[in-house]
């Protein structure tokens, strides 16, 4: 018996303290395509971060070289273009490595809207319950009911000609608008979370000892909610990236000259036939940074479920 | 269950009211009106007056919100002040059609594969059908419905000479702008379905069946799937909506004359009475679709009982 228990009390010595985050974090580790698209979506960060300072080119200027002998786009690896240019000649490389900053920050920006309306909404319903929770639902219900890009077409048009439809070359009204209609997930998912986590012995706890509610919310429910919170962000961001090429593609996104990857996309099609490198590389692009987070998405909502803990 | 249909349906009628006085007020607020568009050559100031007030744009916009609601109860949808000489529910009536086959045939085809892609994958964790499984997920994941159009074309069309490139005239017009579309779709059934399949597996119920003897036949039919379907159930719903709003793009790479053009042109042309008519649309047919979708859930799963 003494011995057992001394190597019980080994064992469990050795193993650091298992907190949800580290334990989530080991299981993560071991998702192989889970990796592979966290180091992906860390290069397009780092691409995004610091693009403009390795780009070979600047993304809108011309190889004059290739005008003046008049002649068509170069094609891959021609005249140190790795990737060819496009019809104007301009480096198609720097023109996707600029993409990637475009499509890094529809990920933050839609995302930081959707989180800021999403989880105010869900938070206050779940908490209250009765009329708020039945208000500010069927506010979601109708939100839902929107006919998404529709609508976001709609504002982008409302507002183009304000300040704000003209900042960051008028992508961030477009930015903004797909987090307006995006948010209905994330309040339904934060309400849910909210009505299961007010029930447990510790929020009760916290409530005894005479804890206000703000603080219950800000301190216990909303960080015990996190898990599935960045799960839903992360998984909803390829969502994000693909309304923004699907309104680039009908000519609602950037002001030419920047490009994002669907602009990049929309004009290569056009090209098609003889210049396939125009759409290909772009599609390649866009298609990484989808796996890259949908993979990553994945990998996270298996990691973060305290359910399969010990079945892997 | 009669109740609660009733009531969602009931339910429709304030939701239609929100959306179509929030999409009224946007539409207004828009710069420029049908006949002052802000990038043609602009049309004489008497000649425009004269438009407005014949089609009572120059009314105070609550009372043009009022009228129109007042036409919308009598099935009058008004005319389209962009296309000479058509109702906008001649437009509606004429491309409706094409839109929602598109549409259903998507989401039947996203279902139909979908599952059992995502079944067999499950049943034959890491063996050939797994992979194959997860290749053609990947794929739909990753490339956006316009250029798997676009490639669709240039394989099947242009190089092989199979399907027409555009057009909505029959059968053999339908299947690539279908595949296109439902691309994505069937990528997500799949993973989900697969998801499903595999934490119905480690269920107590299923080593029970197993241990029982059971045929892994029966196992799977009468044990699993049912119970399977309950996840993938839910992200039906938002499938559908982006199947519909989400076809024009489709529609545009294979001219095909649904609703979808229509709307961003009535937009950018400040169609006043067509976008009102379209997004009511989308929205009456998105939120009908969910509520299908909702039964559909309660009779999968008996314990989910709506009151």
């Amino acid at each position: 018996m003494a011995v057992q228990s001394t190597t019980i009390d080994r064992k469990l010595a050795e193993r650091p303290p298992a907190s949800l985050w580290r334990d989530a974090f080991e299981r993560l580790l071991r998702n192989r395509l889970a990796i592979l698209g966290a180091v992906i979506v860390l290069l397009l960060i780092l691409l995004a971060v610091f693009g403009p300072f390795i780009t070979p080119y600047e993304y809108s200027q011309t190889d004059t070289q290739l005008v003046r002998e008049a002649r068509g786009p170069a094609n891959p690896g021609e005249a140190g273009h790795l990737f060819g240019t496009d019809i104007l000649g301009r480096d198609l490389l720097s023109r996707i490595m600029d993409g990637a900053r475009i499509s890094m920050t529809v990920a933050l920006v839609v995302q930081v809207t959707v989180l800021l309306i999403g989880v105010p909404i869900g938070a206050l319903a779940g908490w209250f319950g009765g009329r708020i929770d039945n208000l500010l639902m069927r506010f979601t219900d109708i939100t839902y009911a929107f006919p998404d890009l529709l609508f976001i077409i709609l504002l982008t048009v409302v507002f183009k000609d304000t300040w704000f439809g003209g900042a960051m070359d008028g992508l961030l009204l477009v930015f903004v608008a797909i987090g307006i209609v995006s948010w209905v997930g994330v309040a339904r998912l934060v309400r849910g979370q909210m009505l299961s986590l007010k029930e447990t012995e510790y929020v009760e706890a916290a409530r005894a000892i005479g804890v206000p509610d703000r603080k219950i919310v800000t301190r216990h429910l909303l960080p015990n909610a996190i898990g599935p919170i960045i799960v839903a962000v992360t998984l909803g961001i390829p969502g994000a990236i693909l309304a923004e090429a699907l309104l680039a593609f009908i000519g609602i996104g950037a002001n030419p000259p920047r490009a994002s990857w669907g602009t990049l996309i929309t004009d290569g099609q056009t090209w098609m036939s003889s210049e396939p490198h125009l759409l290909l590389f772009p599609a390649i692009a866009i298609a990484l940074a989808l796996l890259s987070f949908t993979f990553l998405g994945d990998g996270l909502r298996d990691a973060l479920d305290p359910k399969l803990k010990g079945k892997q | 269950m009669t109740t609660y249909i009733i009531r969602r349906v009931a339910w429709l009628i304030p939701v239609v009211f929100v959306v179509s006085v929030i999409t009224f007020l946007l539409m207004h607020a828009a710069p420029g009106t049908p006949f002052q568009p802000v990038s043609d050559r602009p049309l004489p100031p008497a000649v425009i007056e004269r438009l407005e007030e014949q089609f009572g744009l120059n009314e105070p916009i609550y009372i043009q919100y009022v009228n129109w609601v007042g036409n919308i109860l009598q099935g009058d949808l008004g005319p389209s002040y962009r296309i000479r000489g058509r109702g906008v529910s001649d437009i509606i009536a004429d491309n409706m059609w094409a839109s929602v086959q598109l549409g259903t045939m998507s989401f039947a085809l996203a279902v139909i594969l979908g599952i059992p892609l995502g079944v067999i994958a499950a049943l034959r964790q890491n063996k050939w059908p797994d992979y194959l499984s997860t290749f053609i997920s990947v794929i739909g994941i990753a490339t956006p419905s316009f250029v798997l159009a676009v490639l669709l074309v240039l394989i099947f069309s242009v190089t092989l000479h199979w399907f027409p490139t555009s057009g909505w005239r029959g059968p053999e017009y339908w299947v690539l702008p279908v595949v296109a579309l439902s691309g994505y779709g069937i990528a997500q059934v799949a993973r989900y379905t697969r998801a499903s399949m595999l934490e119905v597996t480690r269920r107590d119920y299923v080593r029970t069946a197993q241990s029982k003897g059971l045929k892994e036949r029966s196992i799977v039919t009468v044990h699993m799937l049912r119970n399977a379907f309950i996840p993938v159930v839910t992200i039906l719903g938002p499938l559908l909506a982006g199947l519909i709003t989400g076809s024009f793009v489709v529609e545009s790479v294979f001219a095909i004359p649904g609703i979808g053009r229509f709307f961003v042109d009535a937009i950018f042309q400040r169609d006043y009475g067509l976008i009102m008519a379209v997004t009511l649309l989308y929205a009456v047919l998105i939120a009908v679709m969910n509520l299908v979708v909702d039964v559909a859930y309660a009779w999968i799963d008996p314990r989910i009982r709506y009151s």
